[in-house]
């Protein structure tokens, strides 16, 4: 089986569920509906033989509505082939279903979209903070976080303080020049 | 019939007696046997490994007994990124470790955060315990944190270890002496 055939049927059996189908460079994109997820799931493992879960990743699309997307990255071993399912999730839900019954790999990223990102999903065993510590009350990859952080105290668990920039970010321009040029440095956002 | 004199004198004592201050016969005892509490938390950790190991050698300098229990130490060697996550168990192990210790911040992330100017990493391991010597390097060669060893050396044979560790007697001894 092909690529092209794998996502076509995908395409028939879910035409309602899917909202949008995109062809890159040989990669197949499908963005679906969260009601969809389980299903879509369950069907790209069982019957596509989608037997690997590559990655779960987040992206806070700041100031845009719906906030939220979620990116599974799926590998067939049997037919070597890849396919991508994305899906929105907007900041009033903040919420979806897991995936970790389906794919086991699964519990621990979901456990990290949520440390970093806030979206919680429902049905999974073991919710917690995977990076930061349970009680830190931020989440610190959305876009509306500070770089340097916030200030924040547990007692006896942990503290954190602003971090002083000092005229940073400290960040490396995408260039030809020297390794010496391009360093991390500070580079206010005015310069 | 030979004279035999009674003298002050005694070649056979005298040539094994030294005659020093207690701070610096302490100080020289303390100095040359330095435990350290290997506190690997980044690739600092791998330099710290190459420099108790055979090329290196820190056993030169009477610092190659790693225990790995901070009852067992003298100096922490911080050798790392110390995250926020990581702070306070830092903490707790140096609050482990006996009196006297002291603290070597190896390399720019103990040191300063170094390059993780994040909400996530401490701003030097000095916010939380005191430092005696800082290690510049990202990371510092064995070289640099042997070097930094000495350096902790030379402060500790300067220090006035009697009296800080017990003050009361220091006072007494002095009282007594006039």
């Amino acid at each position: 089986m092909t690529a092209e055939e794998l996502s076509d049927s995908l395409g028939k059996r879910f035409g309602e569920k899917i909202q949008a189908k995109t062809e890159f460079r040989g990669e197949t994109s499908y963005t679906i509906a969260p009601s969809g997820l389980r299903e879509i799931a369950k069907f790209c493992r069982d019957e596509l033989s989608f037997n690997y879960l590559l990655d779960i990743t987040s992206i806070d699309n700041f100031s845009e509505e719906p906030r939220f997307e979620i990116i599974y990255h799926l590998y067939s071993m049997s037919h070597a082939v890849h396919l991508r399912l994305k899906l929105k999730v907007p900041e009033e839900v903040g919420a979806i279903d897991t995936v970790s019954d389906i794919w086991p790999t699964a519990n621990w990223h979901e456990r990290e979209i949520y440390d970093m990102m806030g979206i919680k999903f429902n049905g999974h065993p073991d919710l917690r903070r995977i990076l930061m510590w349970d009680g830190y009350p931020y989440y610190p990859l959305r876009k509306d976080f500070p770089l340097e952080g916030l200030p924040s105290e547990m007692p006896d668990v942990a503290f954190t303080k602003v971090t002083p920039m000092e005229g940073g970010p400290f960040v490396t321009v995408p260039s030809t020049a020297t390794s010496k040029d391009r360093e991390p440095r500070a580079r206010p956002p005015d310069l | 019939m030979p004279k035999t004199h009674s003298t002050a004198y005694d070649s056979k004592i005298e040539g094994n007696v030294v005659f020093t201050r207690f701070d610096a016969a302490l100080n020289w005892v303390r100095k040359n046997s330095l435990w350290p509490m290997p506190m690997g938390l980044a690739c600092c950790a791998i330099e710290l490994m190459a420099t108790a190991a055979s090329r290196f050698d820190i056993a030169r300098f009477g610092a190659e007994v790693m225990r790995f229990s901070p009852r067992q130490c003298d100096v922490m060697i911080v050798a790392g990124t110390v995250t926020y996550k990581m702070a306070l168990a830092v903490k707790r192990i140096y609050e482990q470790m006996p009196e006297p210790k002291w603290v070597i911040a190896m390399g720019a992330c103990a040191s300063t955060g170094g390059m993780y100017r994040s909400y996530a990493t401490l701003q030097g391991i000095d916010q939380l315990i005191p430092v005696d010597v800082y290690i510049s390097g990202c990371p510092p060669r064995p070289e640099a944190l042997l070097a930094g060893l000495m350096k902790l050396q030379e402060k500790i044979s300067r220090e006035r270890s009697f009296r800080n560790q017990k003050p009361e007697l220091a006072e007494k001894f002095e009282e007594a002496l006039g």
